[in-house]
């Protein structure tokens, strides 16, 4: 008995360090960047583990002011545009979730069947055609040339999870809400929204992730340097600074900030979001 | 089927007497920009793909599925979808067998899995952008980790060319894509384990089964749902890969990390071929849905 008690002591203990030895090297290169940030480019060179001395914060003031780089419009242009991919994707897969799960019309299947094909198309397929359609709309060099086809992508998705959510709500809401003399719209408004506050926290916190990262469309959307988001800001900085590590270092762990941020405060919705959806059928 | 949450409520059962033009209301919107911007284009795309044309002036050149031959002539992309199948047999060799492994561990019974886990899923939530560049410099010569005592720890590091050689310069990307996406997989795994009730495990475990057993034989078979999920994401995702690539030297040197978007890309709006690109996409869309049904196919008929 005594034995196996060390036995699975020693178990445990191997799985720790293993765990432990795993993360270390999971963050290190995160580390390695947002430290070398604070280095002087010979130090950067000659020690890569070191600590930063001297600290050179002017790395990331340079980064931080205006006049030096476009840290502050790349993140205003990402926070935009994915506003306006959340708000406007919460607004189409609630109204389409909706007539999808409670009104009864001819067609019905037909038109989810119709949404769902989406979800068989990666955004590449139809990545060329789609810009020759924003140049005609006039859409390129312009948010909503973003935002549309983003929101547009995700929409399937999007409305699987709403759909499925709403058809669990009780009738005998709908049944009180009509005798209120309550509308369709209303009864989505004031009763389903409200009571659908998990899924539609998931839908938003998986567009909010996609639109934040994504950089294969506003690469082809945005050529006014003025309009780029953050992963387009990070390579043209990369770019311009092609010689100056410590620079280019200061400007993506600012870049990952954010991220980060979020990531730590909402850290279970995102992954509720990602899982719940997908595992919990 | 009586006490399923219902499809059919008041609204439903026609009390509003327009239901149809209810409906429309609310569908318009939606069906409008899902039609516009995704049915639309892909439509456009099959249509593109039978003409040589550069984006301008009139589509007049119809050449049939010409550029299909063309496309599978090419030895550049056949580099690219090879790499896009190592991609997919890598990840299933390595990246997700690496997250079952941690999320066995951690799931249960594991103090400070919560911090474990949150560590293991950042990389996921950083850009792919700011991961490739992250990387190019821990891969650069001068100054990233070759260019420090670790080298004498770890021999073959000092000269590994790491992004600069056509023969490491995919699997150096790879294992980015590694460490960035494992942590995708754990969690759906822990998800997935957590699913599984506890007295299965008390259960076993009176009957004296080790945890080899108790993986192989209890485990594994209960989170088959989550492990064929989490190979489909990868499988799809694979296909997808674009972004860590350019970030990482846009497919150089000598197209040996190309994949199916780079080289899209490359001749969509690099060279302007856009019937040629879009003929790339549909090649790219006809090989995902080709494995993913498959895919979907195998993993519904046979008990793996």
């Amino acid at each position: 008995m005594r034995i196996q008690i060390g036995e699975k002591r020693a178990v445990v203990t191997f799985k720790y360090f293993l765990i432990t030895v795993f993360a270390i090297l999971t963050l290190l290169p995160i580390i390695l960047v947002v430290v070398g940030g604070f280095k002087t480019l010979a130090q950067l060179r000659l020690d890569l583990f070191g600590i930063p001395n001297p600290v050179m914060w002017s790395n990331y003031l340079d980064i931080i002011d205006p006049n030096s780089s476009m840290f502050f419009l790349n993140l205003l242009n990402s926070c935009l545009v994915m506003l306006m991919t959340v708000v406007l994707g919460l607004i189409l897969s609630s109204l389409a979730g909706f007539a999808l799960s409670r009104i009864q019309f001819k067609g019905k299947e037909l038109v989810f069947t119709f949404f769902l094909i989406g979800l068989l198309f990666p955004p590449a397929v139809a990545i060329l055609p789609l810009y020759i359609e924003l140049k005609t709309l006039n859409l390129l060099n312009n948010y909503l040339g973003v935002v549309l086809p983003q929101v547009a992508f995700a929409l399937p998705f999007q409305i699987m999870l709403t759909r499925s959510f709403f058809n669990h709500i009780p009738i005998e809401l709908e049944e009180s809400a009509y005798l209120d003399n309550c509308s369709p719209f209303g009864f989505l408004i004031h009763i389903v929204m409200p009571l659908s506050k998990p899924i539609l926290t998931t839908v938003a916190m998986l567009a909010m992730v996609t639109s934040w990262n994504n950089y294969f469309l506003p690469l082809l959307v945005f050529n006014d340097e003025k309009l780029f988001t953050l992963p387009m800001g990070v390579m043209s900085f990369q770019g311009q600074y092609l010689n100056d590590w410590s620079l280019v270092l200061a400007f993506i762990s600012l870049a990952m900030i954010p991220a980060i941020i979020f990531y730590l405060i909402a850290q279970k919705y995102i992954i509720d979001g990602l899982t719940g959806g997908a595992v919990k059928q | 089927m009586k006490n399923k949450p219902t499809k059919t409520g008041y609204f439903s059962k026609g009390f509003f007497s327009k239901n149809s033009l209810t409906a429309f209301c609310f569908l318009i919107v939606p069906l409008a920009v899902y039609t516009i911007f995704v049915i639309y284009p892909i439509l456009q795309a099959v249509w593109f793909s039978m003409f040589k044309w550069n984006g301008l002036g009139p589509m007049n050149n119809f050449i049939g599925v010409d550029n299909f031959f063309k496309i599978f002539s090419d030895p550049v992309f056949r580099i690219a979808i090879g790499n896009n199948f190592k991609i997919v047999f890598l990840s299933l060799f390595f990246q997700l067998p690496l997250a079952l492994f941690i999320a066995l561990i951690i799931a249960r019974k594991f103090r400070g899995a919560v911090v474990y886990r949150a560590i293991f899923f950042l990389p996921y939530i950083l850009s792919e952008v700011i991961a490739g560049v992250l990387w190019s410099f821990i891969y650069n010569p001068q100054y990233g980790i070759q260019n420090t005592a670790l080298t004498d720890i770890i021999p073959f590091l000092a000269d590994f060319p790491f992004l600069s050689s056509p023969s490491t310069v995919f699997y150096s990307i790879f294992f980015v894509m590694i460490w960035k996406y494992f942590g995708l997989h754990m969690v759906l795994y822990i998800a997935g384990l957590q699913n599984i009730p506890q007295e299965i495990e008390e259960a076993a475990r009176l009957d004296g089964v080790n945890w080899w057993q108790m993986n192989r034989y209890i485990i594994l078979p209960l989170l088959k749902p989550t492990i064929y999920l989490s190979v489909f994401f990868s499988i799809v995702g694979s296909f997808q890969t674009f972004d860590i690539v350019w970030a990482m030297g846009k497919g150089e040197p000598v197209h040996a990390a190309e994949t199916m978007v780079t080289y899209m890309y490359k001749f969509g709006f690099q060279r302007f071929q856009l019937g040629y690109g879009s003929a790339v996409a549909i090649v790219i869309f006809i090989i995902t849905l080709g494995v993913g049904m498959f895919y979907q196919k195998i993993t519904a008929s046979k008990d793996i």
